[in-house]
């Protein structure tokens, strides 16, 4: 009951602050709701008993990446009202289309996926993840996962290479 | 109902209040401290050698009037202050005092919480309070204040790689996230991790002092250059938020510090035969005598080195310190695998 109630007011938190972000007319504001907004989301791996999670996302997202926003948009001058959006290559029902498919996407699988009630066994399995939060990742991530891992690490290394190349031109 | 809820509040407001009063005293001793070095007496005026100091400063600070800038940001101006005192405090929640006593006829561990992430927690709670430097500086709307958190946050941000970084050949050493885990494992070592991890050591403190934006890294509140630093426009209680924070800061990283690599709240030499008569003072004692070193450290700093020039002090943290510690955890992977 407790953790139901703790679910739908975080649950709530993240939506509501995802609007903030993307309706709040200050720049600066806007990041600083996305900050609450990852705070919330970890609130919600706590929940359910991912500390790790919840403490790697803090870290990553709302202590590591969301700064350096800050720094772009606050060393962009936004003291101008912002300019009229009136580009002809945009087209706002593109855009609506789009999150539709996505939504829709996460319905089918969500509904199709094979996501069921928890079982007792999955139960057993999550009081011992309270414990050993940090080995069974470490574990998951270096044998099932492993391929996966390394792609993404590499993927980093390739968008850090790209984005000192577009920075510094000559090196 | 009293183990789940009553003794766990209790313990939180314990800790609060002692870090609070703690970080007030800090202040006094600083001023004492610097004073000593430099054959001065210090406050001498409020109650006997000054002790009452503390109290003078909280009573001025809060009657003292609350300016906003009529052109500052007024809502992340207020918030500013929070953001940076709130993780400070926060931090204390897994923060272990010593094992556990009893009281009463009960059994309390001397932590608020032992969490299996516990290392991690602090880094990451840390992280945040970065915000409050950036925005205290944005939201002024102030050309000083805004340079000022500019630098400091860069700093922090710097540092701050090369801080984690060195943890994680702590943790490999330690082989555990949970603060009461590492302290066990020194002493089932029978050896603090300040002697296994030397290099660590040094890279911890230098970035300690760097992280809490302390002499000689105060680019921050350089005040030839930067007039007050982030906030020069803050008054009032606002400033002593920030002013306490910065201190509870270097508490928090002082209290770490000793648990992670001079045993916590073990007694020195437990292994030395002739040194066991030591136990006698118990344990929590122990744990803030070593905190009390590592702060005395800080302010031993401050009033003997000169500031660095801002591109040294980058120049440090990315071409020393981070290389440094990317060394020294590719030398304690490969001996943990060897032995």
């Amino acid at each position: 009951m407790g953790e139901a109630i703790a679910f739908y007011v975080i649950a709530a938190l993240i939506l509501g602050f995802a609007v903030l972000v993307v309706s709040t007319k200050n720049t600066v504001h806007a990041v600083l709701f996305l900050v609450l907004n990852f705070l919330a989301v970890a609130a919600l791996y706590v929940l359910l008993t991912a500390q790790f999670l919840a403490v790697i996302q803090v870290l990553v997202y709302a202590g590591g990446i969301v700064v350096l926003y800050l720094f772009v948009v606050m060393l962009v001058n936004l003291k101008r009202p912002p300019e009229d959006h009136s580009a002809p290559q945009r087209h706002p029902w593109v855009g609506f289309a789009l999150s539709g498919v996505v939504l829709a996407q996460l319905a089918a699988i969500l509904l199709f996926g094979g996501f069921g009630a928890a079982t007792d066994s999955s139960v057993a399995q999550n009081s011992d993840l309270a414990l050993n939060n940090v080995e069974r990742i470490g574990m998951l991530l270096y044998t099932d996962y492993l391929i996966p891992f390394e792609v993404a690490s590499m993927l980093l290394l390739v968008a850090m290479v790209g984005a000192i190349i577009l920075a510094k031109r000559e090196l | 109902m009293i183990d789940t809820y009553l003794i766990p509040l209790i313990k939180v407001l314990f800790v609060l209040n002692a870090t609070l009063v703690g970080v007030t005293y800090m202040v006094l001793l600083e001023r004492k401290v610097i004073a000593w070095v430099q054959v001065r007496l210090g406050p001498m005026r409020v109650g006997p050698y000054g002790v009452l100091q503390p109290i003078a400063d909280a009573i001025k600070l809060i009657l003292k009037e609350d300016i906003t800038p009529t052109r500052a940001d007024k809502w992340v101006f207020t918030a500013a202050p929070i953001i940076v005192m709130v993780p400070a405090l926060i931090t204390f929640a897994v923060i272990p005092f010593g094992p556990s006593v009893n009281l009463f006829g009960r059994e309390i561990p001397l932590y608020i919480t032992d969490i299996n992430v516990g290392l991690l927690y602090i880094v990451s709670v840390a992280s945040i309070g970065v915000y409050g430097i950036i925005l205290g500086g944005w939201a002024s709307n102030s050309k000083f204040p805004l340079l000022a958190s500019l630098r400091a946050s860069a700093q922090l941000i710097s540092y701050e790689v090369a801080v984690t970084m060195t943890l994680v050949s702590l943790i490999m050493t330690a082989g555990s996230l949970s603060m009461v885990r590492i302290v066990e494992s020194q002493y089932e070592m029978n050896l603090w991790f300040i002697f296994v991890q030397p290099v660590a050591f040094v890279l911890f403190f230098i970035g300690g002092l760097a992280e809490t934006n302390r002499a000689p890294f105060d680019m921050a509140e350089a005040e030839q250059e930067l007039t007050g630093g982030f906030h020069t426009e803050y008054s009032g209680m606002r400033f002593a938020l920030f002013f306490l924070a910065e201190y509870a800061n270097m508490i928090v990283v002082s209290a770490v510090a000793t648990t992670l690599f001079l045993g916590g709240w073990l007694a020195p030499f437990p292994n030395v035969g002739w040194l066991n008569f030591l136990e006698f003072i118990p344990t929590w004692m122990w744990f803030l005598l070593k905190t009390f070193v590592f702060l005395y450290v800080f302010l031993w700093v401050r009033a003997t080195l000169p500031r660095y020039r801002y591109d040294q002090l980058m120049r440090l943290g990315w071409k020393v310190l981070i290389p440094v510690a990317i060394a020294n955890l590719i030398v304690t992977g490969i001996v943990k695998v060897i032995l």
